[in-house]
């Protein structure tokens, strides 16, 4: 077990150095010199040359990527063009409020799509199994930005029982557990949580029909136990599948919910990203992607390490 | 002695009148006749792509014609079946018309990384060796971001336009297509028909050509066509973050987004787009499922 986890953990280094340089790369992708965003366009050559010595761009690329990274190490970012704060200061708040959000719409994607999933599955090819399918398809299928504009239209236009923006009374930006806060976090919990959801019942359907087939169940109804007592055992099998697809959900959740955060106006990493991008604040976004993309790897290097503690069979 | 037994003829059979089993494809399309969802998002979608592709013949108004007299007016306003926009435009031309945009940015990036990421992929399955490791481990650096992230990612730093969205999404659609395309090459070449091919003289070129290309291309065109759905959606997502065509053209999703703004004035109005992205989500969704059931040998 720990030779997996030490191979699995290793493995992941080639792939963090990959995304660093991705990561990288994405101020080279730009129409237009990185500079040009604090720059007048008839800004003097002297003047050019001096920022970007400052800067470091006048260095070859592998040598600036190994500063970036040197610096990216030490929890350097730079500093936001925009605000020009320090890129790392403002990533954390940013950070939690995503995570809050993500976590919450994951509880909820995991809590009602496990229901559905198990209904289905044990009552496959049932009425009920069809619903619950129509369900998931219709879920997977929903662009979650619209939900959230729908949600909106039903809930704070034409109802007006609940907060169409931001995160708290008065546009604040951190969390205290008052009603106020929480009536914000409905909506664009449940508007993010439908589609994780939608893929959780699916996957925890097709896991408990398959392993419903399987012989050892048979054993179980022909020993007389009882539905309830065998939903146990199956729950026990199909619990690592299960487990995977939810924690790569989490991820996902994280970084898809820029749409979501842009309809709320929530102010998380996805905010974040999406001002970055229109002020053209290039060392914000590559901060952003970067940390969102670390998380993602590191997310998914759990789940394989607890997927393989969970289940003895993988033995890679 | 032996010669003889060898020069024996075996006994023919005499011929026996059995139907001839009906061929995949028969069987294929009989099993799609049985299946009205299929056929009806077929329906649906064959409609939407019409629609889009004939839409000055279609289209009731001009889709620039602004009236500032008749702003946002409601569904079922006469000579405006779905209402008017902000700026007081036919909301179904405008849609029509929007359609073009965005189908063209869902098939158009599924077309070429079905063909870079097939491509890809044969190569590091055929080859193998250093080429394999380059090109796999370049596509599991691109899997570490969540697709939609990349996209907006790339999209934001190129900033917007429509040619930029078409590389940021070519781009997150390739990795998924390369890793199914080497994966089956992979299980093929090690198959015994093509070490026969091989021994019988076959060029590198003809083999790949004829005995790999037609078992990798039906998993891996069975794969992009699930990414359609996921394609309208991210498509419409970047143009909804206003990373698109620019205005006074729109798609879909950049008509969701201007609509927002008079979320409270017109909310049904507003909402309107974003049915439209959805409902042909889901035909992609449901098509592909279909197809894939239908396409089934197992079955």
């Amino acid at each position: 077990m720990l030779g997996y986890i030490l191979r699995r953990t290793l493995y992941t280094v080639p792939i963090v150095l990959g995304v660093t340089m991705l990561c990288f790369a994405l101020v080279y992708l730009g129409p237009s010199d990185p500079l040009s965003a604090i720059l007048p366009e008839d800004a003097p050559k002297e003047l050019i040359d001096r920022i970007k010595k400052e800067y470091g761009l006048d260095k070859p690329l592998p040598v600036q990527y190994a500063v970036w990274l040197g610096k990216a190490v030490t929890g350097d970012l730079g500093t936001s063009i925009a605000t020009r704060r320090l890129v790392a200061e403002e990533i954390p708040p940013a950070l939690f409020n995503s995570l809050l959000l993500a976590v919450l719409a994951s509880a909820l994607a995991f809590a009602v799509g496990t229901l559905l999933g198990a209904i289905a599955g044990y009552f496959h090819g049932r009425p009920i199994d069809r619903v619950v399918t129509a369900i998931a398809v219709t879920g997977v299928s929903v662009p979650h930005y619209w939900l959230a504009i729908v949600l909106v239209i039903i809930f704070s236009v034409e109802w007006d029982i609940l907060p169409s923006m931001g995160m708290g009374p008065d546009g604040s930006t951190d969390f205290r557990l008052t009603g106020e806060n929480l009536r914000h976090l409905i909506l664009p919990t449940v508007a993010l949580s439908v589609i994780p959801m939608a893929i959780v019942a699916r996957t925890v359907r097709e896991a408990v029909r398959e392993t419903m087939s399987q012989e050892f169940v048979q054993a179980l109804w022909a020993k007389g136990l009882t539905g309830r007592r065998v939903l146990g055992h199956v729950a026990k099998n199909a619990a690592p599948t299960i487990l995977a697809v939810m924690g790569l959900q989490l991820g996902y959740l994280l970084g898809g919910s820029i749409l979501i955060e842009t309809v709320f106006a929530w102010p998380g990493t996805g905010l974040l990203l999406n001002n970055s991008i229109f002020s053209r604040d290039i060392p914000m976004l590559q901060g952003v992607i970067l940390v969102l993309a670390l998380f993602f790897v590191a997310l998914n290097l759990l789940v394989d390490i607890m997927q393989a503690a969970l289940d003895p069979r993988i033995k890679r | 002695m032996t010669d003889t037994t060898l020069a024996t003829p075996l006994p023919t059979r005499p011929p026996v009148a059995v139907e001839a089993p009906p061929g995949y494809w028969t069987t294929v399309l009989r099993r799609l006749r049985r299946d009205p969802v299929t056929l009806f998002c077929l329906t649906v979608l064959t409609l939407i792509v019409l629609a889009a592709i004939f839409a000055p013949l279609v289209a009731p108004h001009d889709p620039y014609k602004t009236s500032m007299l008749r702003r946002l007016a409601p569904m079922g306003t006469p000579g405006h079946l779905l209402g008017t926009d902000e700026l007081g435009r036919d909301l179904l031309t405008r849609l029509i018309y929007g359609g073009r945009i965005s189908l063209f940015m869902s098939f158009t990036p599924v077309a070429l990384a079905f063909l870079i990421g097939g491509g890809l992929g044969m190569t590091a399955g055929f080859v193998g060796g250093w080429v394999n490791m380059a090109i796999m481990r370049t596509t599991d650096v691109f899997y570490a971001f969540p697709s939609i992230l990349l996209a907006i990612a790339i999209s934001g730093a190129m900033g917007a336009g429509l040619v930029n969205g078409l590389i940021s999404l070519t781009l997150i659609f390739i990795p998924p297509l390369t890793r199914i395309a080497e994966s089956v090459t992979t299980q093929v070449r090690a198959l015994p028909f093509v070490e026969a091919a091989r021994a019988s003289g076959a060029s590198t070129f003809s083999i790949i050509r004829v005995h790999v290309m037609s078992n990798v291309i039906g998993p891996v065109l069975v794969y992009a066509s699930s990414l359609l759905s996921v394609a309208i959606v991210v498509a419409s997502g970047l143009s909804f973050l206003g990373l698109g065509v620019s205005p006074p053209e729109a798609d879909w999703g950049l008509m969701l987004n201007t609509l927002r703004q008079s979320i409270y004035v017109a909310p049904w109005n507003a909402a309107l787009p974003g049915a439209v992205i959805f409902v042909t989500c889901m035909c992609f969704n449901l098509l592909s499922d279909g197809l894939r059931q239908a396409l089934d040998i197992q079955r």
